[in-house]
Protein backbone atom coordinates (compact mmCIF):
# COMPACT_ATOMS: atom_id res chain seq x y z
CA UNK A 1 0.00 0.00 0.00
CA UNK A 2 1.32 3.67 -1.10
CA UNK A 3 2.40 5.76 1.86
CA UNK A 4 -0.29 8.40 2.34
CA UNK A 5 0.92 11.84 2.39
CA UNK A 6 0.58 13.94 5.78
CA UNK A 7 -0.94 16.51 6.58
CA UNK A 8 1.42 18.83 6.28
CA UNK A 9 2.20 17.57 2.39
CA UNK A 10 -1.46 18.31 2.02
CA UNK A 11 -1.32 21.54 3.15
CA UNK A 12 2.22 22.56 0.84
CA UNK A 13 0.41 20.99 -2.25
CA UNK A 14 -2.09 23.17 -1.90
CA UNK A 15 0.06 26.47 -0.88
CA UNK A 16 2.37 25.58 -3.75
CA UNK A 17 -0.88 25.23 -6.18
CA UNK A 18 -2.25 28.66 -4.84
CA UNK A 19 1.30 29.98 -5.56
CA UNK A 20 1.40 28.59 -9.27
CA UNK A 21 -1.86 30.51 -9.91
CA UNK A 22 -0.98 33.61 -8.41
CA UNK A 23 -3.36 35.90 -10.60
CA UNK A 24 -6.67 33.70 -8.58
CA UNK A 25 -4.81 33.81 -5.38
CA UNK A 26 -4.55 37.80 -5.59
CA UNK A 27 -7.48 38.50 -7.15
CA UNK A 28 -9.59 38.73 -3.36
CA UNK A 29 -6.63 41.16 -1.99
CA UNK A 30 -7.33 43.58 -4.50
CA UNK A 31 -11.01 43.23 -5.00
CA UNK A 32 -10.63 43.57 -0.76
CA UNK A 33 -8.56 46.30 -0.88
CA UNK A 34 -10.66 48.02 -4.30
CA UNK A 35 -14.15 48.16 -2.70
CA UNK A 36 -11.93 49.39 0.47
CA UNK A 37 -11.88 52.51 -1.51
CA UNK A 38 -15.43 52.29 -2.90
CA UNK A 39 -16.47 53.20 0.83
CA UNK A 40 -14.75 57.05 1.35
CA UNK A 41 -16.16 58.14 -2.94
CA UNK A 42 -19.61 56.34 -1.72
CA UNK A 43 -20.78 57.68 1.55
CA UNK A 44 -18.05 60.83 2.50
CA UNK A 45 -14.14 61.05 2.76
CA UNK A 46 -15.00 62.53 6.40
CA UNK A 47 -12.43 61.09 8.88
CA UNK A 48 -14.56 61.18 11.60
CA UNK A 49 -17.43 58.91 9.79
CA UNK A 50 -15.18 57.00 8.32
CA UNK A 51 -14.02 55.99 11.87
CA UNK A 52 -17.13 55.35 13.35
CA UNK A 53 -17.88 52.67 10.08
CA UNK A 54 -14.78 51.35 9.19
CA UNK A 55 -14.62 47.97 11.40
CA UNK A 56 -17.78 47.32 9.38
CA UNK A 57 -16.40 47.84 6.43
CA UNK A 58 -13.05 46.08 7.10
CA UNK A 59 -15.13 43.06 8.31
CA UNK A 60 -18.07 43.27 5.12
CA UNK A 61 -15.09 43.30 2.60
CA UNK A 62 -13.10 40.49 4.48
CA UNK A 63 -16.15 38.28 3.98
CA UNK A 64 -17.17 39.22 1.08
CA UNK A 65 -13.46 38.70 -0.56
CA UNK A 66 -13.19 35.16 1.18
CA UNK A 67 -16.49 34.75 -0.52
CA UNK A 68 -15.11 35.13 -3.65
CA UNK A 69 -12.37 32.69 -3.38
CA UNK A 70 -13.55 29.96 -1.19
CA UNK A 71 -15.56 28.40 -4.34
CA UNK A 72 -11.70 27.43 -5.37
CA UNK A 73 -11.20 25.60 -2.11
CA UNK A 74 -12.39 22.29 -3.99
CA UNK A 75 -12.87 23.60 -7.83
CA UNK A 76 -9.48 22.69 -8.91
CA UNK A 77 -9.00 19.80 -7.73
CA UNK A 78 -12.28 18.39 -8.98
CA UNK A 79 -11.81 19.90 -12.38
CA UNK A 80 -8.74 18.27 -12.96
CA UNK A 81 -9.71 14.61 -11.18
CA UNK A 82 -6.96 14.79 -8.21
CA UNK A 83 -10.55 15.48 -5.99
CA UNK A 84 -11.46 11.57 -7.15
CA UNK A 85 -7.79 9.97 -6.54
CA UNK A 86 -8.55 11.60 -2.75
CA UNK A 87 -11.73 10.57 -2.19
CA UNK A 88 -11.01 6.98 -3.43
CA UNK A 89 -8.17 6.66 -1.63
CA UNK A 90 -7.88 4.18 1.52
CA UNK A 91 -8.24 6.76 4.62
CA UNK A 92 -9.96 9.71 6.22
CA UNK A 93 -11.42 12.21 4.09
CA UNK A 94 -11.92 14.73 6.72
CA UNK A 95 -7.89 15.02 7.16
CA UNK A 96 -6.84 16.67 3.63
CA UNK A 97 -10.00 18.55 3.68
CA UNK A 98 -8.95 20.53 7.13
CA UNK A 99 -5.59 20.73 5.26
CA UNK A 100 -7.39 22.33 2.26
CA UNK A 101 -8.73 24.72 4.92
CA UNK A 102 -5.96 25.58 6.69
CA UNK A 103 -3.98 26.29 3.04
CA UNK A 104 -7.15 28.51 1.86
CA UNK A 105 -6.78 30.25 5.11
CA UNK A 106 -2.90 31.16 4.60
CA UNK A 107 -3.53 32.35 0.78
CA UNK A 108 -6.62 34.28 1.51
CA UNK A 109 -7.31 34.93 5.23
CA UNK A 110 -3.85 35.56 6.55
CA UNK A 111 -2.80 38.05 3.50
CA UNK A 112 -6.25 39.91 4.39
CA UNK A 113 -5.32 40.33 8.19
CA UNK A 114 -2.16 41.40 7.15
CA UNK A 115 -3.22 44.02 4.08
CA UNK A 116 -6.03 45.28 7.01
CA UNK A 117 -3.55 47.98 8.78
CA UNK A 118 -3.08 49.54 5.71
CA UNK A 119 -6.36 49.46 4.30
CA UNK A 120 -7.72 50.65 8.46
CA UNK A 121 -5.58 53.42 8.53
CA UNK A 122 -7.40 55.11 5.08
CA UNK A 123 -10.34 54.17 6.80
CA UNK A 124 -8.85 56.12 9.93
CA UNK A 125 -9.49 53.44 12.35
CA UNK A 126 -8.35 54.57 15.57
CA UNK A 127 -4.47 53.04 16.24
CA UNK A 128 -5.83 51.44 19.66
CA UNK A 129 -8.11 49.19 17.58
CA UNK A 130 -5.26 47.78 15.50
CA UNK A 131 -4.44 44.67 17.64
CA UNK A 132 -8.14 43.93 18.18
CA UNK A 133 -8.86 44.20 14.35
CA UNK A 134 -5.73 41.78 13.46
CA UNK A 135 -6.57 39.39 16.12
CA UNK A 136 -10.77 39.53 15.09
CA UNK A 137 -9.55 38.99 11.51
CA UNK A 138 -7.03 36.40 11.61
CA UNK A 139 -9.73 33.93 13.93
CA UNK A 140 -12.78 34.68 11.85
CA UNK A 141 -10.97 34.69 8.46
CA UNK A 142 -10.17 30.77 9.64
CA UNK A 143 -13.59 30.43 10.51
CA UNK A 144 -14.78 31.96 7.19
CA UNK A 145 -12.49 29.51 5.31
CA UNK A 146 -13.78 26.15 7.64
CA UNK A 147 -17.61 26.86 7.09
CA UNK A 148 -17.42 28.22 3.57
CA UNK A 149 -15.62 24.22 2.91
CA UNK A 150 -18.81 22.87 3.43
CA UNK A 151 -20.47 25.04 1.19
CA UNK A 152 -18.23 24.66 -1.47
CA UNK A 153 -18.15 21.10 -1.20
CA UNK A 154 -21.59 21.17 -1.71
CA UNK A 155 -21.58 23.27 -4.68
CA UNK A 156 -18.32 21.70 -6.01
CA UNK A 157 -19.99 19.54 -8.99
CA UNK A 158 -22.69 22.19 -9.99
CA UNK A 159 -20.19 24.35 -12.21
CA UNK A 160 -18.95 27.91 -12.10
CA UNK A 161 -20.39 31.04 -11.83
CA UNK A 162 -23.32 29.95 -9.90
CA UNK A 163 -24.61 32.46 -7.22
CA UNK A 164 -25.47 29.29 -5.40
CA UNK A 165 -22.45 29.03 -3.12
CA UNK A 166 -23.04 32.64 -1.59
CA UNK A 167 -26.82 31.92 -0.52
CA UNK A 168 -25.96 28.52 1.71
CA UNK A 169 -22.55 30.00 3.30
CA UNK A 170 -23.54 33.90 4.19
CA UNK A 171 -26.25 33.38 6.96
CA UNK A 172 -23.90 30.93 8.48
CA UNK A 173 -21.44 33.54 8.22
CA UNK A 174 -23.84 35.72 10.17
CA UNK A 175 -22.94 34.83 13.79
CA UNK A 176 -19.01 35.53 13.13
CA UNK A 177 -18.99 38.69 11.68
CA UNK A 178 -21.47 39.96 14.70
CA UNK A 179 -18.46 38.82 17.16
CA UNK A 180 -15.76 40.11 14.54
CA UNK A 181 -17.00 43.73 14.36
CA UNK A 182 -18.15 43.83 18.03
CA UNK A 183 -14.42 42.91 19.23
CA UNK A 184 -13.20 45.78 17.15
CA UNK A 185 -15.78 48.33 18.26
CA UNK A 186 -15.47 47.59 21.75
CA UNK A 187 -11.57 48.26 20.73
CA UNK A 188 -12.60 51.60 19.51
CA UNK A 189 -14.39 52.54 22.60
CA UNK A 190 -11.61 51.65 24.76
CA UNK A 191 -13.72 48.36 26.41
CA UNK A 192 -11.96 44.94 26.90
CA UNK A 193 -12.43 43.04 24.07
CA UNK A 194 -11.58 39.70 25.04
CA UNK A 195 -15.00 38.40 25.35
CA UNK A 196 -16.50 38.61 22.16
CA UNK A 197 -12.66 37.46 20.68
CA UNK A 198 -12.86 34.68 23.00
CA UNK A 199 -16.45 33.33 21.27
CA UNK A 200 -14.96 34.12 18.10
CA UNK A 201 -12.00 31.50 19.47
CA UNK A 202 -14.82 29.05 20.89
CA UNK A 203 -16.46 29.46 17.14
CA UNK A 204 -13.51 27.97 15.25
CA UNK A 205 -12.65 25.48 17.26
CA UNK A 206 -16.16 24.12 16.36
CA UNK A 207 -16.28 24.83 13.30
CA UNK A 208 -12.20 23.51 12.70
CA UNK A 209 -13.32 20.09 14.64
CA UNK A 210 -16.71 19.47 12.83
CA UNK A 211 -17.10 21.50 9.41
CA UNK A 212 -13.91 19.26 7.92
CA UNK A 213 -16.12 16.02 8.73
CA UNK A 214 -19.22 17.91 6.68
CA UNK A 215 -17.63 18.53 4.04
CA UNK A 216 -15.79 15.27 3.66
CA UNK A 217 -19.93 13.33 4.11
CA UNK A 218 -20.59 16.16 1.21
CA UNK A 219 -17.93 15.88 -1.30
CA UNK A 220 -18.74 11.59 -0.99
CA UNK A 221 -22.17 12.70 -1.52
CA UNK A 222 -21.54 15.38 -4.69
CA UNK A 223 -18.91 14.26 -6.27
CA UNK A 224 -18.93 10.72 -6.10
CA UNK B 1 -41.43 -10.06 20.38
CA UNK B 2 -43.61 -11.09 17.36
CA UNK B 3 -46.66 -8.88 18.84
CA UNK B 4 -44.21 -5.89 19.63
CA UNK B 5 -43.21 -6.29 15.71
CA UNK B 6 -46.73 -5.98 14.42
CA UNK B 7 -47.38 -3.30 17.25
CA UNK B 8 -45.02 -1.41 14.90
CA UNK B 9 -45.12 -2.12 11.09
CA UNK B 10 -47.31 0.44 10.83
CA UNK B 11 -44.36 2.38 11.10
CA UNK B 12 -41.48 0.60 9.64
CA UNK B 13 -44.13 0.12 6.48
CA UNK B 14 -43.88 4.47 6.05
CA UNK B 15 -40.18 3.89 4.95
CA UNK B 16 -41.68 2.74 1.63
CA UNK B 17 -43.38 4.91 -0.39
CA UNK B 18 -46.18 2.77 -1.75
CA UNK B 19 -47.18 2.67 2.01
CA UNK B 20 -46.97 5.88 2.87
CA UNK B 21 -49.57 7.15 0.21
CA UNK B 22 -51.79 4.72 1.18
CA UNK B 23 -51.51 5.11 5.13
CA UNK B 24 -51.52 9.16 4.94
CA UNK B 25 -54.52 8.39 2.20
CA UNK B 26 -56.60 6.91 4.88
CA UNK B 27 -55.03 9.66 7.43
CA UNK B 28 -56.02 12.66 5.34
CA UNK B 29 -59.41 13.16 5.64
CA UNK B 30 -59.39 12.86 9.71
CA UNK B 31 -56.40 15.07 9.71
CA UNK B 32 -57.94 17.80 7.49
CA UNK B 33 -61.34 17.64 9.56
CA UNK B 34 -59.37 18.05 12.36
CA UNK B 35 -57.02 20.84 11.06
CA UNK B 36 -60.02 23.06 9.61
CA UNK B 37 -62.08 22.70 13.27
CA UNK B 38 -59.37 23.72 15.10
CA UNK B 39 -58.13 26.26 13.34
CA UNK B 40 -61.66 27.53 12.54
CA UNK B 41 -62.64 27.76 16.28
CA UNK B 42 -59.53 28.68 17.23
CA UNK B 43 -59.91 32.24 14.94
CA UNK B 44 -63.57 32.49 15.76
CA UNK B 45 -62.52 32.42 19.56
CA UNK B 46 -59.36 34.74 18.88
CA UNK B 47 -60.61 37.02 16.61
CA UNK B 48 -64.79 37.80 17.73
CA UNK B 49 -64.76 36.62 21.41
CA UNK B 50 -61.58 37.02 23.14
CA UNK B 51 -61.17 40.55 24.78
CA UNK B 52 -59.32 43.67 22.51
CA UNK B 53 -55.96 44.34 24.21
CA UNK B 54 -55.47 47.05 27.22
CA UNK B 55 -53.65 49.29 25.09
CA UNK B 56 -53.27 47.75 21.51
CA UNK B 57 -56.81 47.18 21.17
CA UNK B 58 -57.79 44.64 18.40
CA UNK B 59 -53.88 45.00 16.43
CA UNK B 60 -52.75 42.46 18.81
CA UNK B 61 -55.60 39.83 17.27
CA UNK B 62 -52.47 39.07 14.70
CA UNK B 63 -50.46 36.95 16.84
CA UNK B 64 -53.28 34.28 16.96
CA UNK B 65 -51.42 33.96 12.76
CA UNK B 66 -48.17 35.27 13.86
CA UNK B 67 -46.98 33.13 16.71
CA UNK B 68 -48.29 29.55 15.86
CA UNK B 69 -46.41 30.36 12.36
CA UNK B 70 -43.20 31.59 13.70
CA UNK B 71 -43.22 27.98 16.33
CA UNK B 72 -44.23 25.80 13.26
CA UNK B 73 -41.32 27.70 11.10
CA UNK B 74 -38.88 26.75 13.89
CA UNK B 75 -39.78 23.26 14.34
CA UNK B 76 -40.58 22.76 10.93
CA UNK B 77 -36.42 23.44 10.34
CA UNK B 78 -35.85 20.72 13.03
CA UNK B 79 -38.46 18.09 11.32
CA UNK B 80 -36.85 18.57 7.97
CA UNK B 81 -33.19 18.71 9.35
CA UNK B 82 -34.07 15.38 11.36
CA UNK B 83 -35.70 13.69 8.23
CA UNK B 84 -32.23 14.53 6.54
CA UNK B 85 -30.40 12.68 9.50
CA UNK B 86 -32.65 9.26 9.39
CA UNK B 87 -32.07 9.93 5.31
CA UNK B 88 -28.51 9.72 5.50
CA UNK B 89 -27.61 7.75 8.52
CA UNK B 90 -30.26 4.83 7.45
CA UNK B 91 -30.58 5.38 3.75
CA UNK B 92 -34.25 5.93 4.09
CA UNK B 93 -35.83 7.15 1.06
CA UNK B 94 -39.15 8.47 2.05
CA UNK B 95 -37.62 10.12 4.87
CA UNK B 96 -35.53 12.38 2.10
CA UNK B 97 -38.68 13.02 0.34
CA UNK B 98 -40.30 14.64 4.20
CA UNK B 99 -37.10 16.91 4.29
CA UNK B 100 -37.54 17.69 0.60
CA UNK B 101 -41.51 18.72 1.20
CA UNK B 102 -40.83 20.09 4.60
CA UNK B 103 -38.38 22.85 3.00
CA UNK B 104 -41.37 25.19 0.62
CA UNK B 105 -43.75 24.79 3.91
CA UNK B 106 -41.01 25.84 6.16
CA UNK B 107 -40.00 29.16 3.98
CA UNK B 108 -43.52 29.80 3.78
CA UNK B 109 -44.43 29.93 7.60
CA UNK B 110 -41.26 31.78 8.13
CA UNK B 111 -42.42 34.24 5.36
CA UNK B 112 -45.96 34.30 7.29
CA UNK B 113 -44.47 34.67 10.49
CA UNK B 114 -42.31 38.21 9.47
CA UNK B 115 -44.85 39.68 6.95
CA UNK B 116 -47.77 39.14 10.44
CA UNK B 117 -44.83 40.73 12.76
CA UNK B 118 -44.66 43.71 9.91
CA UNK B 119 -48.26 44.34 9.81
CA UNK B 120 -48.25 44.42 13.44
CA UNK B 121 -45.34 46.77 14.01
CA UNK B 122 -46.47 49.47 11.75
CA UNK B 123 -49.21 50.14 14.35
CA UNK B 124 -48.06 49.30 17.21
CA UNK B 125 -44.09 50.15 16.94
CA UNK B 126 -44.75 52.91 14.31
CA UNK B 127 -42.57 50.86 11.76
CA UNK B 128 -42.50 48.06 9.35
CA UNK B 129 -39.22 47.03 10.45
CA UNK B 130 -37.05 47.25 13.18
CA UNK B 131 -33.58 45.31 13.55
CA UNK B 132 -34.60 43.44 16.66
CA UNK B 133 -32.64 40.40 18.02
CA UNK B 134 -36.05 37.56 17.22
CA UNK B 135 -37.01 39.73 13.60
CA UNK B 136 -33.31 39.24 12.99
CA UNK B 137 -33.15 35.26 13.94
CA UNK B 138 -36.29 34.63 11.61
CA UNK B 139 -34.92 35.98 8.80
CA UNK B 140 -31.73 34.50 8.99
CA UNK B 141 -33.82 31.16 9.53
CA UNK B 142 -35.54 32.50 6.10
CA UNK B 143 -32.24 32.29 4.35
CA UNK B 144 -31.63 29.35 5.56
CA UNK B 145 -34.85 27.92 4.34
CA UNK B 146 -34.06 29.33 0.93
CA UNK B 147 -30.31 28.13 0.45
CA UNK B 148 -31.70 24.14 1.53
CA UNK B 149 -34.39 25.19 -1.18
CA UNK B 150 -32.27 26.30 -3.92
CA UNK B 151 -29.70 23.75 -3.19
CA UNK B 152 -32.40 20.67 -3.65
CA UNK B 153 -33.03 22.23 -7.49
CA UNK B 154 -29.38 22.81 -8.39
CA UNK B 155 -29.03 19.52 -8.77
CA UNK B 156 -29.99 16.95 -12.28
CA UNK B 157 -29.62 14.33 -9.76
CA UNK B 158 -32.78 13.42 -7.16
CA UNK B 159 -30.55 11.37 -5.22
CA UNK B 160 -28.04 13.95 -5.21
CA UNK B 161 -29.91 16.86 -4.50
CA UNK B 162 -31.82 14.94 -1.16
CA UNK B 163 -28.03 14.06 0.57
CA UNK B 164 -26.85 17.10 -0.34
CA UNK B 165 -29.56 19.64 1.20
CA UNK B 166 -30.05 17.01 4.12
CA UNK B 167 -26.35 17.76 5.05
CA UNK B 168 -26.77 21.74 4.64
CA UNK B 169 -30.17 20.92 6.75
CA UNK B 170 -27.94 19.14 9.52
CA UNK B 171 -25.28 22.03 9.51
CA UNK B 172 -27.89 24.50 9.48
CA UNK B 173 -29.11 22.99 12.56
CA UNK B 174 -26.20 23.45 14.73
CA UNK B 175 -26.03 26.98 13.51
CA UNK B 176 -29.92 27.82 14.35
CA UNK B 177 -28.88 28.12 18.31
CA UNK B 178 -25.00 30.11 17.36
CA UNK B 179 -27.37 32.33 15.24
CA UNK B 180 -29.78 33.16 17.56
CA UNK B 181 -27.63 33.73 20.67
CA UNK B 182 -25.53 35.72 18.75
CA UNK B 183 -28.11 37.45 17.23
CA UNK B 184 -29.50 38.29 20.90
CA UNK B 185 -26.15 39.40 22.05
CA UNK B 186 -25.47 41.90 19.28
CA UNK B 187 -29.36 43.12 19.60
CA UNK B 188 -28.63 43.75 23.39
CA UNK B 189 -25.07 45.69 22.26
CA UNK B 190 -26.94 47.79 19.51
CA UNK B 191 -30.19 48.42 20.44
CA UNK B 192 -31.89 50.69 22.76
CA UNK B 193 -33.94 48.31 24.76
CA UNK B 194 -37.51 50.61 24.49
CA UNK B 195 -39.46 48.21 22.19
CA UNK B 196 -40.73 45.19 24.52
CA UNK B 197 -42.53 42.47 23.35
CA UNK B 198 -44.97 41.62 25.94
CA UNK B 199 -43.62 38.49 27.39
CA UNK B 200 -45.33 35.46 26.79
CA UNK B 201 -46.35 34.60 30.22
CA UNK B 202 -48.17 38.28 31.05
CA UNK B 203 -50.61 37.18 28.53
CA UNK B 204 -54.12 37.18 29.83
CA UNK B 205 -55.45 33.60 30.27
CA UNK B 206 -58.18 34.56 28.46
CA UNK B 207 -56.26 35.42 25.17
CA UNK B 208 -54.07 32.58 26.24
CA UNK B 209 -56.56 29.48 25.43
CA UNK B 210 -57.34 30.82 21.92
CA UNK B 211 -53.68 31.21 21.24
CA UNK B 212 -52.86 27.88 22.21
CA UNK B 213 -55.81 26.37 20.09
CA UNK B 214 -54.34 28.26 16.95
CA UNK B 215 -50.94 26.39 17.50
CA UNK B 216 -52.50 22.92 17.65
CA UNK B 217 -54.34 24.22 14.60
CA UNK B 218 -51.15 25.09 13.00
CA UNK B 219 -49.56 21.70 14.44
CA UNK B 220 -52.16 19.33 12.62
CA UNK B 221 -52.44 21.69 9.36
CA UNK B 222 -48.30 21.12 9.30
CA UNK B 223 -48.54 17.41 9.35
CA UNK B 224 -51.80 18.05 6.30
CA UNK B 225 -49.68 20.36 4.17
CA UNK B 226 -46.26 18.15 4.70
CA UNK B 227 -48.17 14.96 4.10
CA UNK B 228 -49.65 15.89 0.86
CA UNK B 229 -46.20 17.85 -0.42
CA UNK B 230 -45.01 14.31 0.47
CA UNK B 231 -47.74 12.36 -1.42
CA UNK B 232 -47.14 14.60 -4.70
CA UNK B 233 -43.29 13.61 -4.05
CA UNK B 234 -43.61 10.22 -3.87
CA UNK B 235 -45.52 10.49 -7.41
CA UNK B 236 -43.07 12.34 -9.13
CA UNK B 237 -40.65 9.70 -8.03
CA UNK B 238 -42.31 6.74 -8.45
CA UNK B 239 -43.97 7.86 -11.80
CA UNK B 240 -42.52 4.84 -13.58
CA UNK B 241 -43.16 2.17 -11.13
CA UNK B 242 -46.40 -0.43 -11.36
CA UNK B 243 -48.49 0.52 -8.64
CA UNK B 244 -48.32 4.48 -9.65
CA UNK B 245 -49.31 3.62 -13.11
CA UNK B 246 -52.08 1.62 -11.61
CA UNK B 247 -52.93 4.08 -9.60
CA UNK B 248 -52.89 6.95 -12.26
CA UNK B 249 -54.98 4.68 -14.87
CA UNK B 250 -57.71 3.95 -12.07
CA UNK B 251 -58.19 7.51 -11.74
CA UNK B 252 -58.66 8.37 -15.38
CA UNK B 253 -60.63 5.35 -16.04
CA UNK B 254 -62.98 6.32 -13.58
Amino acid sequence: MARTPSFLAYVRRDVLLAYRRLGDTVAPLIFFTMVCTLVPLGLSPDPQRLSEIAPGIMWIMALLATLLSIERIFAFDFEDGSLEQLLIAPQLIALPVLAKIVAHWLVTGLPLTLLSPLLAMTLSLPTSAYPAMLLSLAIGSAYLSAVGAVGASLTVSLGRGGLLLPLLVVPLYMPIMIFGTATVFYAVDGLHWSGPLAAMGAMLCAALALCPLAAAAALRVTSA
Amino acid sequence: MVTEVKKWQWFYRLGSPRWFYEITGRWLPWLLCAASLLLASGLFWGLLVAPPDARQGNSFRIIYLHVPAAILALVGYYIMALAGAVGLIWRIKMSFMVMKSAAPIGAALTFIALFTGAVWGKPSWGTYWVWDARITSMLILLFLYLGVLALQRAFSSAEMAYRASAILALVGTINIPIIYKSVDWWHTLHQPATLKLTSASSIHIDMLQPLIVMICGFYVFYVVALCLFTRAEIIRREATSAWVRALVSNESSR
